[in-house]
């Protein structure tokens, strides 16, 4: 069952130096208990499109051009103010790229968790509840993101965490609401590799035994991988290719995924140099006409710059011009190993705790890893925006 | 936040004792002859002369120097030459006037600089933005003096409402003081005409005080509101569903408050050793009056005491933000 659909969604931000079209037609779906990675280079539209989901993007300077995005049927984008605080972290939560930014360093943590307890009960109509309430409610949400004597914790300042326990820290109060949808802005980018692991491994579990709906947004291949059961690929605020990972892996069909899969090290085979894609990423401001790629595309034709390509299905068909697209293929192993999601090829980097750990979480990470992955079965569709590919 | 206090104090004090030099060099470099003013115009030189010894004017300016500071660690700021009287009896009663004064405009200013701060920057470039420029640049632009004179002819002169100048009425006899501030001594002793009486009278000088300082407040509140309301932990919270009022009254607001205390304290500083124009136009009876027409007469005790305490005024209000910086910010605390 679908539960976001994001329908021909164009956004555009103004500015004194013109208009940038950030955002030109995203067209996405995602079914109820699906765990989709969103990748793509710095400045492709990944964090604008996750934000637009909660409408966080400032408006001015931002601006709807068209489409739609619904939520269980309703769209966010004609939300009024009342319906859309009703939807912030109590439909759709979200959690953000660095922790150390995204809590205010002023305010103890069980005053912004309160506050955030307090808010979502105010905008659901319900009534105040006592403090003492309130307090334990937010101490509840820290164990239950691993977080060790909550108690303690609720009085701390956010310079007093570490990276780790602050990122755990926001992801507690993005489970504040109980949210349907979470919406994960590259969670561990600002993180340690150690860390970054630990908190994929518990968002993983959380999907697992909250039966969320996972959206994560990354630029990191590895990582998306190793949580996603399907993979949408963004270049220059387009959607491009949309597949289940293992297929977006093994057998990529926009000659961009193909790029940025060959531009990626091969651990098991040093002789492999990895290749860029020659060119830069495009102004938004006056994109290229027709696919946005085109420019840096190696199997461009004269069609490509003037017809936009539209993403279609391919379903397992080999492409048409399938020998055009292998000269800048072959993908590395060791993501293929990756993306064979058996589980313990992503346990490699859990159990490496650094914070102290409360009830078993690695045990816990592991088995929710090999739960959270395999029994979704991905829609088996595979769509690709290009006219060749 | 103990070791940090103790390091201030004691580089107040060495800040106190440079103010201290400064004013007594000033004091005796400036050309005018303070044994002929206290013998009085008609002197003969023998007059002046005989003043000369009573006052220790003779003697050289090191021993002077020594002398007026071992007096000042007495709480002897010295005589007026002019008057005779003990500089620190006038500063006493001249203090509390501008003190009062003082701290009126400034609450003026944070109660209406503040929220106008907040409401400018939510709604930024709209209505409400505009208008607050509009108030904000005036009062940086428009001369204290002039825009006194301009209430005094129109509030006070044509339609009436408020005095024209001074702290009572001549008939009034003000009570004994407790406090020194009129307002807190007539609540204290429960006399309300008293009250509405002082308050008629401070109101205008407040307001004119107020305006410059008011403005400062606005326009750093606006900006730093601005800049934390764009702060990542503020779409954070947005995103978790934090009410808005919360957001914008607890959230932004705290950390837009740092640097705006320290405007404050700066304001504070300046505001209470700028008095003087204000003063003069409401004949208000304060320090800066007291300065300028000792000044004018050549008499230079009342100067440097005027001087110490505005100077050790402005230390004690940058002691005071640093604390509440401190307090506001555990960062700081704990630094």
């Amino acid at each position: 069952m679908t539960l976001l659909s994001i329908d021909d969604y164009r956004l555009a931000f103004d500015g004194f130096e013109g208009t940038a079209h950030v955002l030109d037609g995203i067209t996405l779906d995602v079914a109820r208990g699906e765990t989709l990675g969103i990748v793509g280079e710095t400045g492709c539209g990944k964090s604008v499109l996750a934000r637009s989901l909660l409408r966080l993007n400032p408006a001015p300077p931002a601006r709807v051009v068209s489409g739609a995005i619904r939520f269980e049927g309703e769209d966010i984008l004609a939300m009024p103010e009342a319906a859309l605080r009703r939807l912030r972290g109590r439909r759709i939560a979200m959690v953000f790229q660095d922790p150390a930014a995204f809590l205010n360093p002023l305010l103890n943590i069980g005053t912004q968790m309160a506050d955030v307890l307090q808010g979502q009960d105010s905008a659901g109509g319900a009534r105040r509840r006592p403090a003492r309430e309130v307090r334990a409610r937010a101490a509840a949400l820290l164990a239950s993101v691993g977080l060790p004597e909550p108690e303690r914790l609720l009085d701390a300042r956010p310079h007093q965490l570490s990276g780790g326990m602050r990122q755990r820290v926001l992801i507690a109060m993005a489970l504040a609401g109980e949210p349907s949808l979470l919406v994960a802005d590259e969670p561990t980018t600002a993180l340690d590799v150690t860390v970054q692991a630990q908190i994929l491994a518990l968002i993983a579990v959380l999907v697992a035994e909250r039966g969320l709906t996972l959206m994560l947004i990354s630029h990191d291949l590895g990582v998306i991988a190793a949580s996603c059961a399907r993979v949408a690929v963004m270049y220059a605020g387009t959607v491009v290719e949309d597949a289940p990972t293992a297929t977006l892996l093994g057998t990529p069909r926009h000659p961009y995924t193909k790029g940025l899969l060959a531009a990626l090290p091969d651990l098991d085979n040093p002789a492999h140099r990895p290749r860029g894609i020659p060119g830069s990423i495009p102004s938004l401001r006056q994109p290229p006409p027709g696919c946005r790629f085109h420019p840096r595309c190696p199997i461009a034709t004269a069609r490509c710059s003037v017809e936009k390509p539209l993403l279609r299905e391919v379903g397992d068909a080999a492409p048409s011009e399938a020998a055009l697209c292998d000269e800048i293929n072959p993908m590395p192993r060791d993501l293929g190993r990756l993306a064979s999601r058996d589980g313990k090829t992503a346990a490699l980097h859990v159990g490496e705790e650094e914070t102290a750990s409360p009830r078993d979480l690695d045990s816990a990470a592991l088995g929710g890893l090999e739960t959270a992955l395999p029994p979704q079965a991905p829609p088996p569709s595979h769509r690709v925006a290009c006219h060749y590919a | 936040m103990i070791r940090y206090l103790v390091r201030r104090a004691a580089l107040a004090v060495v800040m106190l004792f440079g103010l201290i030099c400064l004013t007594f060099v000033i004091a005796n470099v400036a050309p005018s002859d303070a044994a002929a003013l206290a013998a009085g115009p008609d002197a003969g030189r023998a007059q002046i002369e005989q003043a000369r010894r009573d006052y220790g004017l003779d003697r050289p300016l090191h021993e002077q120097f020594v002398r007026y500071v071992t007096d000042l660690g007495r709480g002897d700021f010295g005589r007026s030459v002019a008057t005779g009287r003990p500089v620190g009896q006038d500063l006493a009663k001249y203090f509390f006037a501008t003190l009062e004064l003082c701290l009126v405009a400034m609450t003026l200013g944070i109660l209406l600089g503040i929220p106008l701060g907040v409401l400018s920057a939510v709604f930024q470039d709209r209505w409400v933005d505009h208008g607050t420029r509009i108030i904000a640049v005036s009062g940086i632009a428009l001369p204290p003096f002039w825009f006194g004179l301009l209430l005094q002819l129109g509030i006070a002169s044509s339609l009436g409402w408020l005095p024209t100048s001074g702290r009572l009425s001549v008939f009034t006899e003000p009570a004994a003081p407790i406090t020194g501030l009129l307002l807190v001594d007539s609540l204290l002793r429960g006399n309300g005409a008293l009250f509405a009486e002082a308050l008629s009278y401070l109101i205008l000088p407040a307001i004119v005080l107020s305006l410059p300082c008011l403005a400062s407040i606005l326009r750093v509140n606006r900006s730093e509101m601005v800049e934390a309301l764009r702060a990542d932990h503020i779409t954070a919270a947005r995103a978790h569903g934090v009410s808005r009022l919360r957001i914008v009254a607890v959230h932004a607001l705290k950390n837009a408050m740092l640097p705006t205390l320290a405007i404050i304290g700066l304001r504070w500083g300046w505001m209470m050793s700028s008095t003087v124009l204000v003063e003069t136009v409401f004949d208000w009876p304060g320090i800066g009056l007291y300065a300028v027409s000792s000044a004018i007469a050549g008499d230079f005790k009342p100067v440097m005491g005027v001087t110490l305490i505005v100077g050790l005024n402005f230390m004690l209000a940058n002691l005071v933000v640093d604390l509440l910086y401190g307090a506001l910010d555990p960062r700081i605390r704990e630094a």
